[in-house]
């Protein structure tokens, strides 16, 4: 009821300056980067690693486009980010609309799921690239976003449509938080 | 403006720098941008009658110092807390976005605005002590010149020092309109 309207209000104040682009440019574009990383590398293992250090360089600077747009004063915990992730950052940035759930006790690793990933629209793997992590990049964009704001995390895939299974499922955990020390040695 | 001097539009954008800089110069003094490591990203400067060779020495020192100030300052601000639910030891590292931080503060010569944002970036802005809040300033300065002109940069590293062109300017324009 009046719930719903005013967070459809918010949604949509949020989603102001973000502009669109063809969806399956974006698909294409990925695609082609995925395809020149196979031909230049040897190994599908590098190719994961690569993708995920790109998405590393995207995700330290999409984090500062995002509070800005968002307006985020103060990321309180992980917990906090994760959920934010899930429900503002991926909306915003991909159009997909992601669950956080099963939390461990002292809330330092959960698992994000979601049905949708433009990035895999029309990609099929074919047998000798069972090992690929097709859409690691999204790991890399967790990742550096996270560390930005000063908190280390693992993040992996679990589950893969791509593979087989019915959604995607990543896996973020984590490490630490970084604590802000005085950077200069003499005081 | 221009119109009036009979100006080529060629120097337009220098001629529009220099009168920014003039009417800026009525409110505000400097600015700095850091990032959490304590290096200057960015040092801007409309009016400093006070050079600086007769203060910290040289603008490397000075930006140290501005820095040491508001790590102390955020410390102490911290530390004496009266809300706070758990005591935060004087001189303990403190956790981004756990610790309060302040805003600004006046003295009888100038006022210092500063905002932490939470990816590290710190941005300090001196103005005449005459000026309100602005924290939403210093926000749209962080949004809209900030991440606009320097973090979409691909070629610009991120937490390094930068030099942009048209940082400067959107900067000036930005804070002309500062009262």
């Amino acid at each position: 009821g009046a719930d719903a309207t005013r967070g459809g209000r918010r949604e949509r104040a949020k989603m102001q300056g973000v502009e669109k682009i063809n969806a399956e440019l974006f698909t294409l574009t990925y695609g082609a980067l995925v395809r020149h990383l196979l031909s230049d590398l040897e190994a599908v293992d590098e190719v994961n690693k690569q993708l995920d250090q790109m998405g590393y360089n995207i995700g330290i600077r999409l984090v500062d486009d995002f509070l800005a747009k968002t307006n985020t004063g103060r990321c309180r915990s992980f917990k906090d980010a994760a959920r934010t992730i899930a429900e503002v950052g991926f909306k915003m940035f991909l159009g997909i609309t992601a669950k956080i759930s099963q939390w461990n006790d002292d809330e330092t690793e959960c698992r994000m799921s979601f049905h949708e990933n433009p990035l895999i629209d029309f990609v099929e793997l074919p047998e000798k690239l069972q090992n690929l992590s097709y859409c690691n990049i999204m790991c890399g964009v967790i990742r550096g976003a996270l560390e930005q704001i000063s908190m280390r995390v693992e993040v992996a895939i679990e589950k893969d449509p791509l593979k087989g299974d019915q959604a995607f499922e990543l896996s973020m955990k984590l490490i630490e938080y970084a604590a802000e020390e005085y950077p200069f040695k003499d005081d | 403006a221009d119109k009036r001097e009979g100006e080529t539009t060629r120097n337009a954008s220098t001629q529009e720098g220099r009168k920014e800089r003039t009417r800026i110069e009525m409110v505000c003094y400097n600015m700095y941008i850091f990032n959490r490591n304590g290096e200057c990203l960015h040092y801007s400067e409309w009016s400093r009658p006070k050079h600086v060779k007769e203060g910290a020495g040289t603008l490397a020192d000075d930006a140290k110092m501005m820095f040491g100030l508001l790590y102390s300052l955020k410390n102490v601000c911290s530390t004496i807390d009266p809300k706070a639910e758990h005591r935060v030891p004087l001189g303990a590292p403190l956790q981004h976005g756990k610790a309060c931080t302040f805003h600004s503060f006046t003295t009888n010569c100038y006022k210092l605005h500063y905002l932490d944002s939470p990816s590290g970036i710190k941005i300090v802005l001196n103005t005449s002590k005459e000026v309100g809040n602005l924290q939403k300033v210093l926000w749209n300065i962080y949004s809209s010149l900030y991440c606009e002109y320097i973090v979409k940069n691909p070629l610009y590293d991120i937490g390094e020092p930068f030099e942009c062109e048209q940082f400067v300017q959107k900067l000036n324009q930005f804070v002309s309109h500062i009262k």
